[in-house]
């Protein structure tokens, strides 16, 4: 199948200028210049989270201090589930434009993906402990959570075991695709089993009057997590492209080549 | 078209009947893991019929998943996957043709003999007809899905692992649902709930899944 480039200079003349991005030499740069805004953002982002979530909000009159890993938890688990979309849209974004750089965002993304998806059943193990005295439950939401780790972690395996980067991208976005269509339906599925099984257990809800402090706290923290994920995903992109382009011309002249 | 579909089921229909082996190891590793379950975890029957329903789907997951590689493995390593990517009828002719012929020679078998093994466990007659009736409605959904992971790790490396890896997390819902039906049935509630989501997902994934598995097969052969 042909590699279909984009042209930069018909597309200059329309007016999509955001096009010639697509192209991973125009987009390598841009990335570089990028990183250090959004690094920036999420340290100050998570600077404000950390101070309002550890000083300001007041202690839960329910779970003590140990609520406090709510700022963690909660923003790790909607970044795995945000994280997973993103990448299959990159992935459809791919498989019907065929551009090169589509596939390596979604390879980039992966891992961070997985990251946080980890972060969020570890900080859940952790908070699980002391408030409902056990490290793991059979939560309709815990165990959904699990199976998007298996469902990263197989994207991650299927891509590195095809040698041909091109069509580990393209075989990654079917995997993507498909994945992100049966989420739900595992999410759901999860939950009437769950439901049927043992009724209404522990549940994840935490107490309605949630205080401002703390919904500020989890927000701030959620916008760091957004922005550091960002920043490393650019970052990872841009070694992505320095080792599939470095048989490149314009890659040699930028010294990446060796 | 459909002269194509019957030529492709009988032809692989054929194959497997000539393998006869094949088919049989798969049934016999479905036998041996059901019946290992008690062993580990002792025969009081209570507890047997409690896990029953889990441990029979999860060992009928298990072998369909061992006979994924045979669906395409063979012709992509022959050759004859390419001809058939450049037949005159479309490709998902093809592909349902196949996975038809795959359901055929594991689901159904591995449905007829499920009931011997509810029997194991102590499962009475209305959770046996459960039993049955959602592993009829839920094998097809694993042929289907299983076929897309068999396409996807077509000439991977170390492909089987893989093809579990990327296959056992989208066969949940079909998990839960079936060995739900038949848990339901055990405890005397109505289970047509059950089946009929079992349904859905067999119609849902008649749809989409061969569009994935040709689109797969493309990338593989390209």
């Amino acid at each position: 199948m042909s590699t279909k480039e984009l042209d930069f200079g018909e597309h200059a003349a329309r007016g999509e200028w955001w096009l010639r991005y697509a192209a991973p030499q125009a987009f390598f740069p841009l990335a570089g210049r990028l990183i250090p805004y959004f690094v920036v953002l999420a340290v100050v982002f998570a600077a404000c989270g950390l101070y309002l979530g550890f000083f300001v909000a007041p202690t839960d009159f329910q779970q003590g201090e140990a609520y406090r890993i709510i700022f963690l938890h909660v923003p790790a688990a909607w970044m795995s589930m945000f994280l997973y979309v993103v990448m299959a849209l990159w992935g459809a974004l791919g498989f019907v434009l065929n551009t090169r750089l589509s596939g390596m965002m979604a390879s980039a993304i992966a891992p961070t993906g997985a990251l946080f998806t980890f972060i969020a059943l570890w900080t859940g193990a952790l908070w699980g402990k002391p408030t409902w005295g056990t490290w793991w439950v059979w939560d309709a939401r815990l165990t959904s959570e699990l199976i998007l780790l298996f469902l990263y972690v197989g994207f991650i395996a299927l891509k590195a075991s095809i040698d041909d980067p091109r069509r580990a991208d393209r075989a990654g976005a079917v995997l993507a695709l498909v994945g992100v269509v049966n989420v739900p339906i595992i999410y759901f599925s999860v939950q009437w089993w769950n439901t049927l099984h043992q009724g209404a257990s522990v549940s994840l809800t935490r107490s309605p009057s949630m205080a401002t402090t703390m919904l500020w706290g989890m927000l701030l923290m959620a916008l760091a997590a957004w922005m550091y994920a960002i920043a490393v995903c650019l970052a990872r992109v841009r070694l992505i492209i320095r080792e599939r382009e470095r048989e490149m011309a314009w890659m040699r002249e930028l010294g990446g080549g060796e | 078209m459909l002269a194509s579909l019957a030529g492709i089921i009988e032809r692989d229909l054929r194959l497997a009947f000539r393998r006869k082996g094949d088919v049989a190891q798969v049934l016999v590793f479905f036998v041996i893991v059901a019946s290992l379950f008690p062993l580990g975890t002792g025969a009081e029957p209570n507890q047997l019929r409690a896990m029953g329903p889990g441990v029979v789907w999860v060992a009928a997951l298990l072998a369909a998943l061992l006979s994924l590689n045979r669906l395409f493995a063979a012709d992509y390593a022959d050759g004859s996957l390419e001809q058939m990517l450049i037949a005159a009828h479309p490709l998902a002719v093809t592909v349902a043709g196949k996975t038809i012929a795959h359901w055929l020679t594991t689901g159904l078998p591995l449905t007829l003999l499920a009931p011997l093994l509810g029997v194991q466990y102590d499962l009475p007659g209305a959770a046996l007809g459960a039993l049955v009736a959602s592993l009829a409605l839920g094998t097809p959904v694993l042929s289907l899905i299983g076929a897309v992971g068999a396409a996807l790790t077509l000439g991977t490396r170390g492909a089987a692992v893989l093809l579990a890896l990327l296959v056992l997390p989208l066969y949940v819902p079909v998990l839960v649902f079936g060995a739900g039906a038949v848990g339901a049935a055990l405890a005397g509630l109505p289970h047509g709930a059950h089946l009929s989501l079992l349904g859905a997902f067999l119609v849902f994934s008649t749809v989409f899944a061969p569009w994935a598995t040709c689109a797969a097969l493309r990338i593989a052969l390209d």
